[in-house]
């Protein structure tokens, strides 16, 4: 087994490592702790970059690394693999994380304890949900992930954070029982638990024997949905999201895209068009679930006065898109979604940092009175601006906040822009004839929700870059710069749109087809053993 | 056996969901470890169930394997038993921290107005 190979396993060990040493060392040097959180993280981001390099270069066979635990062979043992997908993802959680992370230096990480371990155990779990090719391991990994941001939510203990904990941990206990459920049935009628065996398996079972099975793979894809907040299972990310503290909120717009990321694995792998009799199931619920999704989100932003909530709700819009695009089902729409899933990410974790700043930057009394004058519409002349020049933080808040809404929204020039557009264009291009009802549906909710989420965001710009009492705070150079670089990886993503839709359309390519990806997992090879010892 | 196992089954999972509707707290707790326990007997009973087989000797040979139940799933209910065990425990904690804080068992943190 060459070092590459090696390698995958390290965005599973390292975090776990770091985190349980982090556990040891004292509270009160902080200073160490972030070092050594700010280390693993930057490590993380290099051995996701080194794994994308890795599987686009052609190093391993068909762009699938496989790593092999306890070198058992496929479909026995668990295995790791990593395809252009999944260090996608891999990479993306570890830009957020080195932001989110560097956001936290000067006052979230110290509200209250054990922030850096937890936060290391949350990456683990995220890394693992991305890598791992088992089922039940996945169950693990989901775990991992959610107690640590059990903990994270709960960190800097007040009411609001325990209020928004009790629902949050109360659903996603239950859905962990739906998730087992799922597990065991598929289990029980395929035999096998390695994601490639059960694809492979379900494509030779009679349309008789599939009925059992599907009801495990719909309660498995429930929890998919439940985490990435499809409607109705996503009244819980609003408050939870307005309730965590601004660098906690932006890992948490990661979760929602591990639901997506899975329900997009799974789907795609057991269901796709070489599954024979039970190809393309649940397509159509998936489409329509979406669609709900995005109009739910889009009256939320429009309703929200909550600031942290608005936030949520676009992340919920960005949630419904990209599943209404996945039940959509039309294989050129694949690489627009992906590139649309990176630029929403990115922006609305940029959004769940700015709101915090924007808010220490408000006068709460002036922020009391913009409410209330336009509830009471009361006529009152505003004070005429004296000349005075903007102040550098209220300058860099509004100008951000002005990227944000934008590619949010998805105007040009910003990527949201061409994400959405390369969308349409794939919709209007590869449907032909079969462009129907969904088609329209699609392009029309889509664009409604845009409006909606301008018309939010630009009342919420009114009422505080505008309504006066911007009491031009001091910003930390390690609050601007996080949010600095998230926006500048969207300017980059949009300069270089054309790099990054072919990297994306040749993870496409690989989603389309299973067979290579079931065959390259089944047929990985174990080291042989050096010497007469097993 | 089959039956027995899952009205046993059914009735621990409906419970369950019965009581994670209600409105305290301590309530929802309960119907969690209820819900939990039917379903870790439902994964263990995936691996199917077998009686008045013979226990297994290691020494006469090569055991019939037809003769005993899949282990795996029984390998399965174990992690699954600890982690909900453990995510159950957390729950507690944080309904024990809401009760301090607010005053109130109330699922959501303060009594519905009358």
């Amino acid at each position: 087994m060459s070092w590459s190979q090696q390698l995958i396993l390290v965005p599973v060990l390292l975090p776990l490592l770091c985190g349980a040493i982090l556990v040891l060392i004292n509270e009160s040097r902080h200073h160490l702790k972030f070092a050594l959180n700010f280390g693993s993280v930057l490590l993380l981001l290099a051995t996701a970059i080194v794994l994308m390099w890795q599987t686009d270069t052609g190093r391993w066979p068909d762009g699938i690394g496989v790593y092999l635990a306890a070198n058992w062979s496929a479909p026995f043992g668990i295995a790791l693999v990593v395809d252009r997908l999944a260090a996608l993802m891999l990479l993306l959680t570890a830009v957020l994380a080195t932001c989110a992370l560097l956001y936290s230096l000067k006052r979230w990480g110290r509200i209250g304890v054990h922030f850096h371990s937890l936060f290391q155990f949350m990456l683990m779990g995220l890394n693992g949900a991305f890598l791992t090719h088992d089922l039940f391991n996945l169950f693990v990994f989901f775990e991992v992930m959610l107690a640590a941001s059990y903990g994270l939510l709960l960190h800097g203990y007040n009411v609001n954070r325990i209020r928004a904990g009790m629902q949050f941990v109360a659903i996603n206990l239950v859905a962990s029982l739906l998730f087992l459920i799922g597990v065991a049935l598929i289990y029980a009628n395929t035999g096998t638990l390695n994601m490639a065996d059960v694809a492979a398996r379900v494509a030779e079972m009679d349309a008789a024997d599939l009925g059992l099975l599907q009801v495990g793979m719909v309660s498995l894809v429930i929890v998919f949905l439940v985490k990435s907040a499809m409607w109705p299972f996503g009244f819980w990310l609003p408050t939870t999201y307005s309730a965590a503290s601004p660098p906690v909120a932006a890992m948490f717009v990661l979760m929602t895209k591990v639901g997506i990321y899975t329900t997009l694995r799974v789907w795609l792998l057991v269901f796709s068009d070489e599954a024979g009799d039970s190809a393309g199931f649940g397509l159509e619920l998936l489409f329509w679930g979406g669609i709900v999704t995005i109009i739910f989100g889009g009256i939320g932003m429009i309703a929200s006065e909550v600031h942290g909530q608005l936030a949520g709700y676009a992340a919920i819009v960005s949630s419904g898109t990209l599943l209404a695009a996945i039940g959509y089902g039309l294989d050129p729409l694949v690489p627009a979604l992906l590139f649309y899933l990176v630029s929403s990410t990115l922006a609305v974790a940029a959004f769940m940092l700015l709101i915090e700043l924007i808010d220490r930057s408000r006068n709460p009394i002036h922020a009391m009175l913009e409410l209330t004058r336009e509830a009471f519409e009361f006529e009152e002349a505003p004070d005429q601006p004296v000349g005075v020049g903007i102040p550098a933080a209220v300058a860099f808040l509004g100008l951000s906040f002005a990227c944000i809404a934008l590619i949010i929204a998805g105007l040009p020039p910003l990527s949201g822009f061409i994400a959405k557009f390369s969308m349409f264009h794939s919709i209007l291009e590869g449907s032909g004839a079969g462009f129907g009802v969904e088609g329209t549906t699609f392009i029309a909710v889509v664009l409604l929700a845009g409006l909606a989420t301008i018309i939010g965001l630009i009342t919420y710009g009114i009422r505080t870059f505008w309504g006066g009492g911007m009491v031009p705070a001091r910003l930390n150079v390690t609050e601007v710069i996080p949010i600095g670089v998230l926006l500048l990886a969207c300017v980059l993503l949009t300069v270089y749109a054309s790099p990054v839709l072919s990297y994306l359309e040749r993870t496409g390519a690989d989603l389309q087809q299973p067979g290579l990806y079931i065959e390259g997992v089944l047929s990985a090879p174990v080291v042989e053993s050096k010497g007469g010892h097993q | 056996m089959e039956v027995v196992i899952a009205i046993a089954i059914g009735v621990l999972f409906g419970s369950g969901v019965w009581l994670i509707l209600r409105p305290r707290s301590f309530q929802v707790l309960t119907g969690l470890l209820l819900m939990s326990y039917a379903v870790n007997l439902f994964i263990f009973c995936m691996g199917l169930l077998a009686i008045d087989q013979p226990p297994l000797i290691l020494e006469q040979g090569t055991p019939d394997p037809a003769n005993y139940t899949d282990p795996l799933p029984q390998a399965l209910v174990l992690t699954a038993i600890v982690i909900g065990f453990a995510t159950t425990a957390l729950y507690l904690v944080l309904m024990m921290g809401s009760r301090g804080l607010t005053g109130t068992g109330h699922v959501d943190g303060r009594e519905p107005q009358q």
